[in-house]
C-alpha cells in the first residue's frame, strides 16, 4: 500500500476526473457534481494515505517518484514531499471537497454550464497538487503557469460582474511574475550546466550549487518577484481584492486558501534554501514589505464596504505575517509560518463560504446592506463568528497557535519588526468584529430585513453573482447542504486549536533542514 | 569546354518533387479540362509537398554540398525543409477548402476583371474556381526550400525571387474585399522589390570584398579581414533584405496590410512558411558566411530583435482586427526568433540553432492554425474578423472556441503547448550565450503579447453573444484535418516535445 504513487495518482485523478466531466454531455450536472465530489473525495483519501505512508524522521523528500521528461532540456518529471508540501497537499485535499459541495446549487451566470465550473475545478486541483508536489524546477515552473488557466476561467467565466477585468489582471500579474520567474529558472539550468557539466533542473542537485554572490541576487529576485506576486505581499497585491471579490466563492476559496500559498511556499521551498545569501541579503527588505503588507492591508480591510473585499485584504495582511515568520530565519517562526498557511486557508476559507452564503441570502455584497442577521440565521451567525475569531486569531481557535508561533518565533531574531506586526492584531480584531457586529447584529437597516414577499424557492447557491440588492433580504438560516459544507471546517479550526501537535510533528524537520539550508539553526541566532 | 556541375540528384529530390509538381501544374492548368482541374491541381500539388516531405525524412543524416557548391544538403537545410514542406501541404488544404465560403472558393474566380464592373458582379456568384494558386503556391514553397539550403548568395538571390514572386500574386486574390487585397499586393510588391533591391545591393557590395558569392569563401575572407567596409555593409544590406521577408521590425510595415488583405488561407501560408524560409536563410548567411565574426551582427540583430519584440507586443495591443492582430503577433515572435538567433556562442556551439528550429516548426504550425479557425468565423461579407465580432464565440460554438483558445494560449507562450516549449528553447539559447538581458526583455514582451491573446479570450468566453453575430461555418474535410492535425501537434509539441527537440538538436549542423 505504502509504495502506491500517491503524488502521481493525486495529479491523474483529478485531471482525468476533469475530463470525465468536460465530456459529459449537456444537462448531466448532476452527475458531473457527483463525479466531482466523488474525485476530490478520492484525492482526499489519497492526501490522507500519503501522511500515513510519510516517515516524519526519514529522508527530506519522500514518495518520490522521477521519470525523465524531457532529455533535450534535462528536465523530469519528478514528483515528491517534505513535510510542508505534504500539509498543503492535505489542505487542497480537504479545501476542494469543501468547494464543491459549497457550489452544489449554484445557479451559472447567463448560459453557462455548472459542469464545466466543476471540470475546471477539478483541472485546477490537480494543478496545485502538482505545483506543491514538483520536484524539479521546471516541472514546477509548468504548473505554476498551468494552474493559472483554470483560474482564469474559473473567474472569467462564472465571477461578479466585473469578471472580465479581474480575471485578465490576475492572470496578467501571475503571468508577468512568472515569466521574470522563467528568466531565473533558466538561469539556473545555466549555472547548473557551467558548474556541474550539465544542465538540470532538479531541486536536489541545484542546492548544492556554489552561485556567486552578484548571480544569486538577481535569480533571487527573479523567483522571489513571481512569489510576491503569488502571495501576494503589498506593493504587488493589487489583484487580489478585484480577484477575490469578483470570482465565485468557490473560486475565492482555492485562491486564497491555496493559489496564494503557492507563493509562500515557494519562499520557503524555492528562496530560502537554493539562494541562502541572497536571502539573507534581502531579509530586511522583505521583512519591511512584510510589515508594511500586515498593517497597510488590515487599515485598508477596515475601509471596505464590499465583504469579499475586505476578506481579501484581510488575507493580504495575514500573509505578512507569513512572509515574517519566513524571513525571520528560526526554526519556530518558519514552522509557525507553514501552519500558518494551513490555518489561514481553513479559517480565511471558512469565513469566505460564510459571506458566500450571507451574499447568496441577501444579493449584495455590501456591509451596509445587512443588520441583524444573527436573530434570524443563528446559525449562520455562529459560523461567522467562528470564522472570524479564527481569522484574528483568538487562543482556541486555529490561526493563535501559528500566529503565536510566528511572533514568539521571530522576536528573538527580529525584534523591532514583530513588536510593529503586533499592532496588526489589534486590527484584525477590529476589522473582523466591526464586520461581524454590522452585518449580524443591530437593527435591520434599510428595510432589508421585512419577511420576503413571496415565499423562497429553490436554491440559495454560494456563488456571490452581485445583483442589484433585492429589497427584501431572504435570511434563511443554513441549510443541510451548508451545514456540511462548512462544519468540517470549524471542526478543523477547534481542533488544530487544541492539538496542533501532529501537523507540527510533520512541518518541523522540514523546515529546520530548510533553515539549515540558509545557515540559521537555533531559535535565537541573529 | 564548360563542364557541367555535378549534381546530386537524389540529395535533390524534395526540390524536385515540388518544382516538378509546380511544373505539371502549369500543363494542366493549360491543357486539363476545366471541370477536372480543381481536384486534379490539389492533388499534384499536394503530391508534391507530401513527396518533398517524405524524401526530406528519407534524406536524414546526409551531409553534402551539391549542384557546384551552390546548393547546401544539411541537417538544418532538411528539417526546415521538410516544415517547409509539412506547413505548405497544411496551406495547401486551407486553399482547397470548398464548403465554407458559398461561393465554393476563398480565391476570385478571375483575378484581372476590374473590381466592380458587371463582369466581377457576375462572377462574384459563379461556382467557379480558380486554380492558378495551386501551381503558384508550389513554386513558392519550392522557391522557399531553395531558399533554406541555398550555399551561395545568387542562388539565394534567385531563390528569394522565386518565392517572392507568386507570393505577391496570390495575396491578390480574395474573392472578398477584393480592393483590400489588390492594395496588399501592390504593397507587398513594392516593397518586395525594394528589399529585394537592398538584397542585391548587399550581394554586390559582398562580392566586391571577397571576389565570391560562395558562402564558404565569404567566411574565408572574413576571417582574413573582418573589418573590410565593404563586407561590412554588404552583410548590413543582406540583413536587411532577409529580415524584411521575416516580417521583423522595423521592416515590418507591410505586414498587417497584407495579412489583412491576402485571402486567409495565403495569410497562413505566408505567415508559417515564409518566416521559416525567411529565418532558414538568415541562419545559414549568419552561421555559415559570418559565423567567425559574429561580433559584426551580434549587436544589430540583439538590438534589431529588441526593436521587433516591442513593437510588435505593444503595437498589438491596439490593433481590432484578428488578422492584423495576428500580424503583428507574428512581428513579436520574429523577434522571439532572433533572441535563438543570437544564441550562437563564439566558439560555434550554443543551442541557438536547435532551439530557432524548433521555435519556427512550432509557432507555423500553431500560426496555420489560429488562422485556419479565422476562416471559419463568417458573416454575410465573408470572414468576421473584428473582434468585436467574436463576442460570445464559446457559447455558440464551444469546439471552435476551446481550438482558438489553444492556439492563443500556445502564441503566448503558455506551459504545455508547443508556444512554451519554443521559447523556452530560445530563450535558454539566449541566457547561455550571455544575452540574459535580452531574454528578460523577451519575456517582459511577452507578457504584453499575452494581454491581446487573453483578449480574445475573453471576447469568446466571457462576453454576451452579439445579436447579430456571425456565424461559425461547417469546415469541409481538409480543413478538418487541418485543425486536427495543428491543434494536436501544438499539444503535443507541449507536452512530450522530447523527440522533436531531439530531432531539431541533431540537425542542427550547417556544411558550408
Amino acid at each position: 500500500m505504502s509504495d502506491l504513487p500517491f503524488l502521481l495518482l493525486m495529479i491523474a485523478v483529478p485531471a482525468v476526473g476533469a475530463a470525465v466531466v468536460a465530456g459529459l454531455p449537456k444537462g448531466r450536472d448532476l452527475l458531473a457534481k457527483q463525479i466531482s465530489l466523488g474525485v476530490s473525495l478520492v484525492v482526499l483519501l489519497l492526501a490522507v494515505l500519503a501522511t500515513v505512508a510519510f516517515d516524519v524522521g526519514g529522508d527530506r523528500f519522500q514518495l518520490a517518484t522521477s521519470v525523465t521528461w524531457i532529455a533535450d532540456f534535462g528536465v523530469s518529471f519528478a514528483l515528491g514531499v517534505d513535510g510542508i508540501a505534504l500539509v498543503m497537499l492535505l489542505l487542497v485535499g480537504v479545501l476542494v471537497p469543501v468547494v464543491i459541495g459549497a457550489s452544489w446549487d449554484d445557479t451559472p451566470p447567463q448560459d453557462r454550464s455548472m459542469k464545466a465550473y466543476f471540470a475546471w475545478l477539478l483541472l485546477l486541483e490537480a494543478m496545485m497538487v502538482g505545483v506543491f508536489a514538483a520536484t524539479d524546477v521546471f516541472l514546477f515552473y509548468v504548473f505554476f503557469e498551468a494552474m493559472l488557466v483554470p483560474m482564469y476561467f474559473i473567474i472569467g467565466s462564472f465571477g461578479g460582474p466585473r469578471r472580465q477585468y479581474a480575471a485578465v489582471k490576475f492572470f496578467l500579474y501571475s503571468l508577468v511574475g512568472g515569466l521574470i520567474m522563467l528568466a531565473a529558472v533558466i538561469g539556473l539550468y545555466v549555472v547548473s550546466n557551467s558548474q556541474l557539466g550539465e544542465g538540470t533542473f532538479a531541486f536536489d542537485a541545484l542546492r548544492q550549487l556554489e552561485i556567486t554572490p552578484g548571480v544569486q541576487k538577481l535569480l533571487f529576485l527573479g523567483f522571489f518577484v513571481a512569489f510576491a506576486i503569488m502571495a501576494p505581499l503589498v506593493p504587488f497585491h493589487t489583484w487580489l481584492p478585484d480577484s477575490g471579490s469578483e470570482a465565485p466563492i468557490g473560486g475565492a476559496v482555492l485562491l486564497v486558501g491555496i493559489l496564494d500559498k503557492v507563493g509562500t511556499f515557494g519562499f520557503l521551498r524555492y528562496c530560502l534554501p537554493l539562494f541562502p545569501d541572497a536571502s539573507r541579503y534581502f531579509a530586511p527588505y522583505v521583512l519591511v514589505l512584510a510589515v508594511a503588507g500586515i498593517l497597510y492591508a488590515a487599515l485598508l480591510a477596515m475601509g471596505q464596504s464590499d465583504m469579499k473585499r475586505l476578506v481579501s485584504y484581510t488575507s493580504i495582511s495575514h500573509f505578512g505575517f507569513i512572509a515574517l515568520g519566513i524571513f525571520a530565519f528560526t526554526t519556530e517562526a518558519g514552522t509557525g509560518a507553514v501552519l500558518y498557511m494551513v490555518n489561514h486557508g481553513i479559517a480565511t476559507g471558512l469565513l469566505f463560504l460564510v459571506v458566500g452564503m450571507l451574499i447568496a441570502r441577501g444579493g449584495s455584497r455590501s456591509i451596509g446592506d445587512y443588520g441583524g442577521v444573527a436573530a434570524k440565521a443563528p446559525l449562520l451567525a455562529g459560523f461567522f463568528l467562528l470564522a472570524g475569531l479564527a481569522s484574528l486569531a483568538l487562543p482556541g481557535t486555529n490561526s493563535f497557535v501559528s500566529e503565536f508561533l510566528v511572533l514568539i518565533g521571530s522576536f528573538p531574531s527580529r525584534p523591532v519588526f514583530t513588536i510593529i506586526a503586533t499592532v496588526g492584531i489589534i486590527l484584525a480584531a477590529l476589522y473582523i468584529l466591526l464586520m461581524y457586529q454590522r452585518t449580524m447584529h443591530g437593527p435591520p437597516r434599510g428595510g432589508l430585513m421585512s419577511e420576503p414577499r413571496e415565499p423562497v424557492t429553490g436554491g440559495h447557491g454560494a456563488t456571490a453573482v452581485a445583483t442589484a440588492p433585492s429589497r427584501t433580504l431572504r435570511v434563511t438560516d443554513l441549510s443541510r447542504r451548508e451545514l456540511a459544507v462548512v462544519t468540517p471546517l470549524a471542526a478543523l479550526i477547534i481542533v488544530l486549536g487544541v492539538y496542533p501537535q501532529p501537523l507540527l510533528d510533520l512541518i518541523e524537520p522540514s523546515v529546520q533542514a530548510t533553515m539549515s539550508d540558509v545557515g540559521a539553526t537555533g531559535g535565537t541566532d541573529r | 569546354m564548360i563542364e557541367a556541375p555535378d549534381l546530386s540528384l537524389a540529395a535533390l529530390a524534395p526540390l524536385l518533387f515540388v518544382f516538378g509538381a509546380a511544373c505539371i501544374g502549369v500543363l494542366v492548368e493549360a491543357f486539363g479540362p476545366r471541370e477536372y482541374r480543381h481536384p486534379v491541381q490539389v492533388a499534384v500539388a499536394l503530391l508534391g509537398t507530401v513527396g518533398a516531405f517524405v524524401s526530406t525524412l528519407r534524406l536524414a543524416g546526409t551531409r553534402e554540398i551539391t549542384a557546384g557548391g551552390a546548393l547546401a544538403v544539411d541537417g538544418a537545410a532538411l528539417f526546415l525543409q521538410a516544415t517547409i514542406a509539412g506547413l505548405g501541404a497544411l496551406s495547401l488544404l486551407l486553399f482547397a477548402e470548398r464548403s465554407l465560403d458559398p461561393a465554393r472558393s476563398a480565391f476570385v474566380t478571375s483575378a484581372a476583371v476590374p473590381v466592380g464592373s458587371p463582369r466581377d458582379r457576375e462572377l462574384a456568384t459563379s461556382e467557379q474556381v480558380q486554380t492558378e494558386v495551386y501551381p503558384l503556391a508550389s513554386f513558392a514553397i519550392g522557391g522557399m526550400m531553395l531558399f533554406v539550403a541555398s550555399n551561395d548568395l545568387l542562388i539565394m538571390f534567385v531563390a528569394l525571387e522565386v518565392l517572392s514572386l507568386p507570393l505577391y500574386l496570390i495575396s491578390g486574390m480574395a474573392r472578398r474585399r477584393r480592393l483590400l487585397s489588390q492594395e496588399a499586393a501592390v504593397k507587398y510588391f513594392l516593397l518586395g522589390a525594394f528589399a529585394s533591391a537592398f538584397f542585391l545591393y548587399g550581394l554586390a557590395l559582398v562580392y566586391g570584398a571577397t571576389g565570391s558569392v560562395r558562402l564558404r569563401d565569404i567566411r574565408a575572407a572574413a576571417v582574413a579581414d573582418g573589418t573590410d567596409v565593404l563586407l561590412v555593409l554588404g552583410l548590413a544590406l543582406l540583413v536587411v533584405g532577409l529580415l524584411f521577408k521575416a516580417s521583423v521590425a522595423p521592416f515590418h510595415s507591410w505586414t498587417p496590410d497584407v495579412y489583412q488583405g491576402a485571402p486567409t488561407p495565403v495569410t497562413a501560408f505566408m505567415a508559417a512558411c515564409t518566416k521559416v524560409a525567411a529565418f532558414g536563410a538568415i541562419l545559414r548567411l549568419l552561421y555559415v558566411a559570418f559565423g567567425t565574426s559574429e561580433w559584426t551582427w551580434r549587436p544589430l540583430i540583439y538590438g534589431i530583435a529588441i526593436v521587433s519584440m516591442v513593437v510588435g507586443a505593444v503595437l498589438g495591443l491596439t490593433q481590432t482586427d484578428l488578422k492584423r492582430m495576428l500580424a503583428y503577433s507574428s512581428i513579436a515572435h520574429a523577434g522571439f526568433l532572433l533572441t535563438g538567433v543570437i544564441g550562437l556562442q563564439a566558439d560555434g556551439g550554443g543551442s541557438g540553432l536547435a532551439a530557432t528550429m524548433f521555435y519556427l516548426l512550432a509557432y507555423g504550425l500553431t500560426t496555420i492554425g489560429a488562422f485556419a479557425v479565422l476562416t471559419l468565423v463568417r458573416d454575410g461579407d465573408g470572414e468576421a474578423g473584428h473582434l468585436s465580432q467574436w463576442a460570445g464565440l464559446a457559447s455558440r460554438s464551444p469546439l471552435t472556441a476551446a481550438v482558438m483558445a489553444l492556439f492563443l494560449l500556445a502564441l503566448a507562450g503558455i506551459p504545455l503547448t508547443a508556444g512554451f516549449t519554443g521559447k523556452f528553447a530560445v530563450f535558454r539559447a539566449a541566457i547561455e550565450s550571455g544575452a540574459w538581458p535580452l531574454a528578460v526583455v523577451a519575456l517582459l514582451a511577452s507578457a504584453v503579447a499575452a494581454f491581446f491573446y487573453l483578449r480574445v479570450i475573453v471576447l469568446m468566453y466571457f462576453s454576451q453573444p452579439a445579436a447579430d453575430g456571425p456565424t461559425v461555418g461547417v469546415p469541409g474535410l481538409p480543413t478538418v484535418i487541418v485543425l486536427a492535425i495543428t491543434a494536436t501537434t501544438t499539444l503535443a509539441l507541449g507536452i512530450v516535445p522530447g523527440a522533436v527537440l531531439d530531432l531539431a538538436d541533431r540537425a542542427a549542423i550547417f556544411v558550408g
